[in-house]
């Protein structure tokens, strides 16, 4: 196997709150490849923001090792290995799309030209061309959410790291923005972590499923899946569709068996 | 337009409507005093008689000096008439360059006002900057902040004078230090909240793009605080002005609002008191308006709906 883009080994993390310690990751062990679709699947409170946060240098194990590209995530949060898309889209209200987008830009210094065109590249990515100029409040919130992973998109990282970016949205919305969110994986090449709460979500999109389960947050299951890349929305009638349905169901079932 | 006109006028025609009744009981035992010195009947017939009987009896028992209420030289309550008339009087009928003009007045209290009101914002801003990045200063500074306006400002109004011009340092300055004292702390609160106003997920959002402290303050936290500093600006521009009206109350200061406030007071020239009282409460209001605005215009340029 080549080099994983991130690589996690036996990661713990306690937080200290004060009503006592909470064990929210123990002993995770992940290897994700260049190119994976990965997504995490598991009850509430089980841990998959956490981890997420640990990749993205945002939240800091207590326990365990874990690279991004080779370095520690607080290192490749430097280097700006990552988009990082929120539950919320967190469009800034006084910025146009075209302005929320070129954020990350003007904070990175990319040149004026440069981010003209970069803003433009990813806003017709995202299905958003035309928008530029208009103001969050005037966009749906699948439009707002759209915009904020074009923000995500915007500085080329390679890796996309996505907590529950659509769940808030309708089905059908989630369902359109699910095709396009493959066809973009498929143009980009790039390495996604996406936490659901949906389990056809993760089936229709990932290459692998992680299973999680609560107290102590831990992986249960990793769950390969057979499905090919491309990937038209009937696929989940499929009998292997639904073969792999039942896996994640199944797994998550027995993570709540042991409680 | 016509809906946010129609409730302020109904407010001052009810404002005005409650002067106009208690300028007769106010002024009937002043007008019952100089009816007499003129030669008319009056009941009762002496002037301590007459403090015995009620305001209002007096005025059914002399319904003839009734009118005349209005139109007192020195009455304890001025009509609205006489007021709007000093004001013409001190503003459009005389020279603006001129001692008897509220314009010339209102320049020196406003200049005041303004330098100060610029000294605190700025003070205000830095010091909300400060309180939201640093721990210590958070600690450390907001607590004299709110002590320092619990001092009542009469008390240390003449302080800041007598104590700055034993330094040498007179006229706009120490007023405007007074005004800064009054506005920085408005200024100080709204700005700490509208700082503090991003959430977690805004500041996790650029801590992904590794954004220095100087780029989350210019590009997130500014931005995000301006609804809470123009709430703040327009508390502070009129404390602003009540500060440089205070600054020139103990010194008996020659000029300004306060000055002819004062020179009515001490002269016996009520109108003088009022028609300046009017015309400090008409430039606030002007202030506040302009900031009201600006308000609007930032609003809509930050893509507020319209
Ligand atoms: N900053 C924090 N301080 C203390 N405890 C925390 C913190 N963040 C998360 N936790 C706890 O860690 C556990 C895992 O939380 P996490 O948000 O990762 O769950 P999750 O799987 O994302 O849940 P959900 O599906 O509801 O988003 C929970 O018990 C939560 O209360
Ligand atoms: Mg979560």
């Amino acid at each position: 196997m080549v080099d994983p883009v991130i690589s996690a080994t036996a990661v713990d993390l306690t937080f200290r709150t004060n009503d006592g310690p909470v064990h929210a990751l123990k002993d995770v062990n992940l290897n994700i490849a260049k190119g994976d679709f990965v997504s995490f699947i598991g009850p509430s409170g089980c841990g998959k923001t956490t981890f997420l946060r640990c990749i993205a240098g945002l939240e800091t194990p207590t326990g365990g090792t874990l690279t991004v590209n080779d370095m520690s995530p607080e290192e490749a949060r430097r280097a700006r290995a990552y988009g990082y898309v929120f539950q919320a889209a967190g469009l800034y209200p006084w910025r146009t799309i075209g302005g929320n987008v070129k954020l990350p830009l003007e904070i990175m210094g990319f040149s004026k030209a440069d981010q003209a065109e970069r803003v433009k590249r990813v806003l017709d990515l995202v299905d958003l061309a035309g928008f530029e100029n208009k103001f969050p409040w005037q966009l749906s919130g699948g439009m707002q959410q759209r915009a904020s992973i074009a923000r995500a998109l915007a500085f080329d990282a390679d890796i996309l790291l996505m907590d529950e970016p659509f769940g808030a949205l309708d089905e059908i919305v989630r369902d359109h923005l699910n095709e396009q969110l493959l066809a973009l994986w498929a143009r980009t090449g790039k390495t996604i972590g996406f936490v659901t709460h949906s389990i056809p979500e993760a089936v229709y999109l990932s290459t692998r499923i992680v299973v999680m389960s609560p107290r102590p947050g831990r992986i249960t299951d990793v769950i390969e899946s057979t499905l090919p890349r491309e990937r038209p929305l009937e696929i989940r009638d499929s009998p292997e569709f639904i073969a792999i349905a039942h896996r994640v169901r199944e797994g998550l079932r027995a993570g709540h068996g042991d409680e | 337009m016509m809906r946010n006109v129609l409730p302020i006028l109904t407010v001052v025609a009810v404002l005005l409507g409650v002067w106009l009744l208690a300028v007769v009981p106010m002024n009937i035992h002043l007008a019952a005093d100089q009816a007499q010195r003129d030669g008319v009947a009056v009941v009762p017939d002496t002037p301590a008689a007459r403090q015995e009987v009620g305001a209002v009896a007096l005025a059914v028992r002399n319904p003839d000096v009734m009118a005349s209420t209005y139109t007192l030289e020195r009455p304890a309550l001025p009509g609205p008439q006489q007021v709007v008339g000093e004001l013409w009087r001190t503003t459009v009928a005389v020279r603006p360059s001129s001692k008897q003009s509220l314009i010339y007045h209102g320049w020196v209290t406003l200049s005041a006002t303004l330098l100060g009101f610029a000294i605190g914002t700025t003070l205000g801003i830095v010091l909300a900057v400060g309180i939201v990045f640093s721990r210590t200063m958070d600690l450390s500074v907001m607590p004299w902040a709110i002590a320092s306006q619990t001092i009542p400002i009469l008390a240390l109004a003449p302080m800041i004078i007598v104590i700055m011009g034993s330094l040498g340092i007179q006229g706009l300055l120490p007023k405007a230090i007074i005004s800064a004292y009054l506005s920085f702390f408005p200024v100080v609160v709204g700005m700490v909240k509208g700082l503090r106003s991003p959430d977690a997920m805004q500041l996790d959002l650029l801590r992904t793009y590794h954004a220095s402290p100087l780029q989350g303050l210019w590009k997130l936290r500014f931005p995000a605080s301006l609804p809470y500093l123009f709430a703040s600006l327009k508390i502070g521009i009129s404390a602003a002005l009540v500060g440089a009206i205070v600054g020139e109350l103990p010194t008996g200061a020659r000029a300004g609002f306060g000055a002819r406030m004062l020179v009515g007071d001490q002269y016996g020239q009520p109108l003088v008191t009022w028609a300046a009282l009017f015309a400090a409460a008409i430039t606030a209001a002007v202030l506040v308006g302009i900031f009201a605005m600006l308000e609007r215009w930032s609003a809509r340029r930050m893509g507020a709906a319209a």
